[in-house]
Formats: structure tokens, C-alpha cells, sequence
């Protein structure tokens, strides 16, 4: 590791060496438990290179990939958003008496192709809905607006009773 | 009023170094070289001496030097320069060593006055920070982990001219081993200065001088340049460190909008004064310099190389990226030449030898930081498969 390398705390004991490379921005990288090193340079412009260090010459990326800031952003959700689901899961482990579950949404349900706003969950259960899983995506923190479609799993995070309550909405309305 | 032909032999100039320009981007070259081959070719002595145009070309050719050294400045944060200094100052102590020796010898050995021997120890000492930069780029080598400490040797160059600019303008203007200590000495307290109020208050002249508007900012950090340049003139000071120190002292937005929009403005001057010192070089005696710019080019290429490969065995870098460090460092560009340009008046042979050293190392530099990391790997992988025999 070169000697200007600060490491930032990770979860589960991950090590990120982050370096400044003056004139241009910041480089993060760690490696993963097979032993490859990844990484990403962030410019000052706004531009990330999405690096992959090579297996033989750990000082050398054999890739190197420019991303704008709208395909890192996407690279982060795709890479982000199933892990929104197992922190709710550590994060009620956390705080005694609030559970999270994920419902179905039957195909013929009252809130078929319904809005998340019509079902008025929060207001007559007290828990909330986090997150919808549809399509092997994850799709976080739905807005009033956010239409339900039969086959959708919804994240529901509340009290043991609350979210019971949620899934007698979805079946009975 | 004669303006139209000023501006004929302008448009022409500028024009021309468009074409080399974008000739210099087909082949992959900097365009510094191509630059200063077309000055050798207008200027004195040479194909198509210029008439109108010289006393405009001066002044602009100034102006490009400050404003090299104002973007310069603009990179870097005084936070930054005193990382680096921190991190990486016995490296940096070696390259000034090992690169500034071999032209200060060269300088005495043949005799030339102090000014010209101290300007041909800045020529083969520092690397061209921008073909370094284009070259890491291009090569995809921005997340190599030899790279932080290229960019480190860079920046603490980039530093160490503040101290050593000043030095070389007093000694061209002729002043007594007194008076260039007296420069010195106000140029390190300016630093100090600068670097101290950076790091202060930087936040209350980053508002003073920030405006959302590209114009405004434009105007404010240019004549802010300009006057300070100005002034560190009149200290005898080297003007060019002022406007470095103008950068240093800017951060953040401010830096970030006056570099994008002072850019262009720097690309146009810049190459004005490459020109403008390829005009005032006389190339017949280029010829006769042939020789000792090979020689110095193959030592500092040398010593560049062994500077970079030291510098990143220390921070625990493998054999091939060393050598992808050293590489990178060979090529030698726009500083070589504005401190040539600084001292040209103290001999006459220091331009044209500059020009011509600077010719075959920014062209070849690129090229052996390309060609160089291979033959490493394949150096290295002869080596392990060897042992196994016995």
C-alpha cells in the first residue's frame, strides 16, 4: 500500500484505502475476499473511472473505465438498492418492537394498479411502506403516487400488528 | 495607422499553429514541439524572419508564461502542497539532485555566466506536468497506485519553482549575490505568506472573488493575476511566481470556474510564447548544439527514471510500475522552455541548446513512457521463468 493511503472504516471489517491525486481528485479502493482490487477515481469534474486492478501487477488497473455522473448513478443503484432491504433488516434487529416484512401484492388485489397514496396504509396502520420489490428491482421509498401492479413484493417496516394490518389492506382493502 | 499588416502575419501565425495543433493530436504528440519549430522557422535567421509583429508577440508571450503559472497555481490547494511536502520530500530532494545536476554542470564546464548555468539546471530538472497528465490519461493509468506518487513529484516540482524563479530573475538582471538573496528571501515570505492566508482565510477571498458569473470571474481573477505579476515585477520578484501564488491562494469553485474559463485564454497565450521563443532563437547555432542536447537528453532521461523508480519503490510499489513511474516522467515541456526563455538574454546558445533539448524529449518521452512498461513485464517475466532451471 503506498504510504499516503488513509483507510476509511467499512462494514464487516472491509478496508478502503482512499488517496488524493493532487490536480485531479480522489481514488478509492479495496479488495474483495476472492483477492481482486476494484476501485473508483472520482475527478473534481464530476467524471468516475471505475477501476479493476490486475491479477498479476497489483500496482496496474487492466481496466479502467470512464463513467459520467449519470451512469456512476446508476452503477450505484444497481449495485445499492438490495442492500437497502438487508440493512432494514439489521436496522430492526436494532430497535426492539419495530419489524419489517415484505407483502405481496395479489394479481386481483383492491389496490391492483392502485396507488400507494389510495391505500392510506400509514395513516390507518402506522407503518410504512419502504421499498417495493418488482421485477428482481428494488424500487425504495415509493411516493404517494407510486402505482401498484399485481406480483409486486412491498417492504414494510412497523410494529408487529401494524404490519399485519398493511397486509389485510392488500388482500381485503 | 498600419494595423492590417500586424494582423496578416498574426492570423497567419495563429492560424498555422492550429493546423500544427491539430497535426500534433493525429499523431499523438504535444504540440509543444511542433510550436517551437515553427518559431525557429519565422524568427531571426530563420525561413520567413517576421517584421510587424514582434512587439505584440512579446507581450503576449509574457502574459502566456503568467498564465501558465496562474492555472498552475489553480490545481493545487495550499492543503495539498503541504501534504505533498510532507509526504514526499526526500523524494522530491532527489529529483531536484539528480535532474537539476546534470545542467548546472553542463553549464560550468562550458563556462557560462551563474544566471545561465542556474537556468540550464531548471531546464533538465523539471518534467512537463502536462504531458505527464495526458500521458496518465491516455494510458488508462489514473487508478494505478504508482501514479499518486508521479502526481506528487509533480506537484512538489510545481512548488519548488515558486523558490527557484525568483533566484534565476535576479540573477539575470544582473544583481549582486546580496540583492538575489534579498529576492529570495521576499519570495519565501511571500509563499509563506500565501500558503498561510490560503489555508486562514482562504474561504473569505474565495467569496470576495467568486462570482457565478463566468465574465466577472473571468475578469476578476485575470487582472488580479496581472496586477500581482505587476507588482512582484517591481519587487524583482519573478513575476510569474506571483501569479502562481494568486492560484495557490484561490480554491475550490473559485479555482475550479476561473481554470475552465481562463483555459482557452492560456491555451492561445502559451502557444504565443512558444513561438515567441522559438522566434527570438537563433536556429543556425542549433546545429552546433545537436550534440551536447542528445547527451543531456540521455542522462536526464536516465535520472528521471531512476528519480520516479525510487520515488515509488519507497511507497512499496512492484518493479514494472517503477518503471511505469520513471517513464512517465521523462518527457520535459513547457517549464523547461519558460525558464529558458526567462534567462535567454544571459547566452545566447542557452535558447537554441533548450529548444533543441526540449524538442527530443518531449517527443521521445511520450513514447518511452509507452514502450517502457512492457519491456519491463517482459523483463521481468524472463527473470522468474529463469531460476526455475536450477
Amino acid at each position: 500500500m503506498s504510504s499516503d493511503a488513509r483507510q476509511l472504516p467499512g462494514e464487516g471489517g472491509l478496508r478502503v484505502d482512499e488517496v488524493r491525486l493532487p490536480g485531479i481528485g480522489l481514488r478509492h479502493d479495496f479488495q474483495t475476499h476472492g483477492g481482486r482490487r476494484i476501485g473508483v477515481v472520482s475527478h473534481r469534474t464530476g467524471q468516475r473511472d471505475l477501476l479493476v486492478y490486475d491479477r498479476h501487477d497489483p500496482d496496474r488497473c487492466s481496466e479502467s473505465i470512464p463513467l459520467r455522473s449519470e451512469e456512476a448513478d446508476a452503477l450505484a443503484e444497481i449495485l445499492g438498492a438490495p442492500r437497502i432491504v438487508e440493512r432494514l433488516a439489521a436496522l430492526h434487529e436494532q430497535v426492539a418492537g419495530l419489524a419489517s416484512e415484505e407483502i405481496g401484492v395479489a394479481a386481483g388485489s383492491p389496490y391492483d394498479n392502485r396507488t400507494l397514496g389510495d391505500t392510506q396504509a400509514r395513516t390507518r396502520t402506522g407503518a410504512s411502506i419502504v421499498a417495493v420489490l418488482r421485477d428482481e428491482q428494488v424500487l425504495p421509498s415509493p411516493g404517494p403516487d407510486f402505482r401498484f401492479q399485481g406480483g409486486d413484493r412491498v417492504v414494510v417496516v412497523g410494529t408487529r400488528e401494524g404490519i399485519e394490518a398493511v397486509g389485510r389492506i392488500f388482500t381485503a382493502g | 495607422m498600419h494595423s492590417g499588416g500586424i494582423f496578416v502575419e498574426l492570423g497567419a501565425i495563429i492560424f498555422g499553429l492550429g493546423i500544427l495543433g491539430r497535426l500534433a493530436r493525429l499523431i499523438g504528440l504535444s504540440p509543444i514541439p511542433l510550436y517551437l519549430l515553427a518559431g525557429l522557422a519565422f524568427g531571426r535567421g530563420g525561413i520567413v524572419p517576421l517584421t510587424t509583429s514582434e512587439d505584440f508577440l512579446a507581450t503576449g508571450a509574457e502574459i502566456g508564461v503568467i498564465l501558465l503559472l496562474l492555472l498552475l497555481g489553480l490545481e493545487y490547494s495550499a492543503a495539498e502542497l503541504l501534504e505533498n511536502l510532507r509526504a514526499q520530500a526526500p523524494a522530491g530532494v532527489l529529483n531536484i539532485v539528480l535532474n537539476a545536476a546534470p545542467g548546472a554542470i553542463f553549464g560550468i564546464v562550458t563556462g557560462w555566466p551563474p544566471a545561465a548555468v542556474a537556468a540550464m539546471a531548471g531546464v533538465t530538472y523539471a518534467a512537463s506536468s502536462g504531458i505527464a497528465a495526458k500521458l496518465l490519461a491516455d494510458l488508462n493509468r489514473l487508478g494505478n497506485r504508482e501514479t499518486p506518487v508521479v502526481l506528487s513529484l509533480l506537484v512538489l516540482e510545481d512548488l519548488s519553482m515558486a523558490f527557484y524563479l525568483p533566484l534565476l530573475t535576479a540573477l539575470v538582471a544582473g544583481a549582486s549575490a546580496g540583492a538575489a538573496a534579498v529576492a529570495e528571501v521576499i519570495a519565501v515570505g511571500a509563499i509563506g505568506i500565501v500558503l498561510l492566508v490560503a489555508l486562514r482565510l482562504g474561504h473569505v477571498i474565495n467569496r470576495l472573488v467568486f462570482s457565478s458569473d463566468d465574465e466577472v470571474l473571468l475578469l476578476r481573477v485575470f487582472g488580479l493575476a496581472l496586477l500581482v505579476a505587476g507588482i512582484a515585477d517591481h519587487l524583482q520578484v519573478s513575476s510569474a511566481v506571483g501569479a502562481f501564488l494568486i492560484g495557490i491562494a484561490l480554491s475550490g469553485r473559485v479555482a475550479e470556474g476561473a481554470h475552465s474559463v481562463l483555459a482557452p485564454l492560456r491555451d492561445l497565450f502559451a502557444a504565443v510564447f512558444f513561438v515567441f521563443f522559438g522566434l527570438d532563437t537563433d536556429p543556425s547555432l542549433l546545429p552546433a548544439l545537436l550534440a551536447p542536447a542528445l547527451l543531456l537528453a540521455a542522462i536526464t532521461a536516465a535520472t528521471k527514471m531512476a528519480t520516479g523508480w525510487w520515488a515509488a519503490r519507497r511507497a512499496g510499489i512492484g518493479p514494472v510500475g517503477r518503471v511505469r513511474a520513471g517513464t512517465v516522467l521523462i518527457a520535459r515541456g513547457e517549464f523547461n522552455i519558460v525558464i529558458a526563455g526567462l534567462a535567454a538574454v544571459a547566452e545566447p546558445r542557452l535558447g537554441p541548446l533548450a529548444a533543441g533539448y526540449v524538442l527530443i524529449l518531449a517527443i521521445t518521452g511520450p513514447i518511452i513512457a509507452r514502450v517502457g512498461e512492457p519491456i519491463a513485464q517482459a523483463v521481468m517475466d524472463r527473470l522468474e521463468k529463469s531460476p526455475v532451471r536450477g
